[in-house]
């Protein structure tokens, strides 16, 4: 092999700052053995919400700890499969495929709760005319072989630019926002290659605000002023409905969805008393405030 | 020689060295032996773990090498059509590394030529330890600038719609590799003796025709190493170019456009893929195919300095 001159101060350098990492965590982790501790993993979408419930939480039970991480609601809920975490959050529903996993590994079914709803909304640039779209629409921009590429195709002109070529703007697959816009948008068919697959709900729209030309789906909680949400509708001839909290909850809103958490068989001891107060009216009005749709109060498990 | 050592008298006369230090000098040559031999060992075992991991995915019926190496349709999780080529992230690495390095090879060897051999002494400490801090910066905050500030210069300077793209990523590659590429050359360089120095000044060689006549050849195999480990840097990078590159499953047609490169992707789904499933095993298969990708460069490289050396 090729010769290596002998100083290597810059490994040496790497060397320690991994060395001190390591140091920094095992001393973290040593700290306070008494807190029950809950591991929560899952949906990015679900991540904001998940951390404020936890620090909420922490409020109401002092001994409780719950460590909140994304990654993806596949993610979590694979977490789960291997027993690896007590909660998984999801923005799907669990696949059949999963409980049978599950159930192998650790002997107990999932147990599911549906804790919110979510809008999935389609954004489009601020300055961007285009204000209501199809879901058929939808399917041409992103599926495989869709015939729609440039914006001009759709009868949008958009002001100030040259090349309007559609910048789509699509998740990672481990995502349940892109497996649920993948089940409803595009009927299940892939999404066309050449996407830009963010791994977040919150640079979808930063993306999108960012790029006058970007079309992009995320949880509806994540508008920001740079963006537009659009109107959908099923198909042409359907009533365009903005995703609202009215529309969620009566289903007129195409791309809504259940926001669950799930867990290894009936939820016990801390992890119990956890769900239960996501659900409760405290739990519940966290949902509200991150720009989510509650349960409705009706349908809240009485306590 | 002493005539007299070979005596017995005289051999059995002189001062030994106790039992203990010499079986101790063994027992360390044995240790630095171990050392030596362990990096083709734990070269070897990786190969073979990562190999191990995606073998069951190679004899499946349905799935095709040739696909996985030349098709640019990569379908994981599809519901209908589960498909996985790889050809256009083997490009999104390769066009990434290649525009790093067209960035870092110039400016980085040129650094290394500069401060071995024009810098003043205090000015050439201040840039190493400058450049040592320059090689610790973390992967992510590389990606995060790339993501921020890179993106909206790009997007300002080229009117790109998009401003995380090969230029980007390759951009971010070639400032993380300049450091290592700088410590390694500086330190080949150095490594050229000063009588090659001396005779070249006293033939009345300039200093540009000594660097570009003697020192650049009698270092040559040192500045490859320098230059081999600034491509590992970017072709093995994962996080800054996962943020930079905007993660598109794309050939890409122009720098402006975004690419995917093979660690990032397997960084972004390794996590959700079920362990030992066919998405799981293909992932550990293109570690295999990055891996492979490294050593032929290595190999490549390598052969050309024997052949170099031989002319």
């Amino acid at each position: 092999m090729t010769r290596v001159p002998s100083s290597h101060r810059w490994l040496r350098l790497v060397g320690l700052a991994a060395t001190g990492a390591l140091a920094a965590c095992g001393g973290q982790s040593a700290s306070k053995p008494a807190k029950s501790v809950i591991q929560n993993k899952g949906s990015d979408t679900m991540v904001n919400v998940a951390q404020v419930w936890a620090e909420e939480y922490r409020k109401v039970a002092p001994d409780v700890e719950v460590e909140v991480s994304g990654g993806g609601s596949g993610v979590g809920l694979a977490a789960l499969v291997k027993g690896a975490v007590d909660v998984a959050n999801a923005s799907r529903d669990i696949k059949p495929s999963e409980v049978e996993q599950a159930t192998k590994n650790t002997g107990k079914p999932p147990a599911g709760f549906t804790v919110g709803y979510d809008a999935l909304a389609v954004y489009v640039h601020k300055d961007n005319p285009l204000g209501e779209v199809t879901l058929e629409q939808l399917y041409e921009i992103y599926a495989e072989g869709g015939k729609f590429t440039r914006w001009s195709e759709l009868g949008v002109k958009i002001p100030g630019v040259t090349d309007d070529t559609i910048v789509r703007v699509s998740r990672q697959s481990s995502s349940g926002t892109y497996e649920f816009f993948r089940e409803h948008a595009l009927k299940n068919k892939d999404f066309r290659n050449g996407s830009r697959d963010l791994s977040g709900s919150k640079e979808v729209v930063e993306l999108v605000g960012s790029t006058l030309t970007a079309i992009g789906y995320s949880g509806m909680g994540y508008a920001t002023p740079a963006v537009k949400m659009l109107k959908v509708a099923k198909q042409k001839g359907d009533p365009f409905v903005a995703p609202t909290v009215a529309a969620v909850h009566d289903k007129s809103y195409p791309l809504a969805r259940s926001l669950h958490v799930y867990t290894l068989g009936e939820p016990q001891g801390a992890v119990k008393s956890y769900v239960d107060w996501i659900l409760s009216d405290a739990g519940q009005k966290v949902v509200e405030d991150s720009g989510y749709v509650p349960v409705p109060p009706d349908q809240r498990p009485k306590r | 020689m002493n005539h007299d050592a070979s005596t017995p008298e005289a051999l059995a006369a002189r001062p030994r060295r106790p039992a203990w230090a010499v079986h101790g000098e063994r027992a360390l040559e044995a240790v630095v032996r171990l050392a030596g031999v362990s990096a083709i060992v734990f070269v070897a075992a990786i190969f073979f773990f990562v190999l191990r991991e995606a073998a069951p995915v190679l004899v499946k019926d349905d799935f095709s090498l040739l696909q996985f190496l030349f098709s640019t349709e990569w379908y994981p999780t599809s519901a209908s059509h589960v498909r996985y080529g790889t050809l256009a992230l083997t490009v999104g690495t390769l066009s990434v590394t290649a525009l790093a390095m067209l960035i870092a090879v110039p400016f980085g060897l040129g650094a290394a030529v500069y401060l071995s051999e024009f810098c003043a002494p205090r000015l050439r400490e201040t840039l190493k330890i400058t450049i040592e801090l320059l090689s610790a910066i973390p992967s992510v905050v590389w990606g995060f600038i790339g993501l921020t500030v890179m993106s909206r210069v790009i997007v300002s300077v080229t009117g790109a719609p998009v401003g995380v793209n090969v230029l980007n990523g390759g951009i971010i590659l070639a400032l993380m590799s300049v450091p290592v590429i700088v410590s390694i050359g500086e330190d080949a360089l150095k490594a050229v003796p000063d009588s090659y120095r001396e005779a070249g000044l006293a033939l009345g060689a300039t200093r540009w025709q000594l660097v570009y006549r003697v020192l650049l050849p009698a270092a040559r195999n040192g500045l490859l190493a320098a230059v081999l480990l600034g491509v590992g840097r970017a072709v093995g990078e994962t996080m800054a170019v996962l943020m930079a590159t905007g993660h598109a499953v794309h050939i890409p047609g122009s720098l402006l456009d975004s690419v995917r490169t093979l660690t990032a992707n397997i960084a972004a789904e390794l996590g959700e893929a079920p362990a030992g499933s066919d998405h799981y095993r293909v992932l550990f298969l293109t570690g295999t195919l990055l891996f492979l990708i490294t050593f032929a460069i290595n190999l490549a490289a390598d052969l050309v300095v024997r052949g170099i050396r031989r002319r």
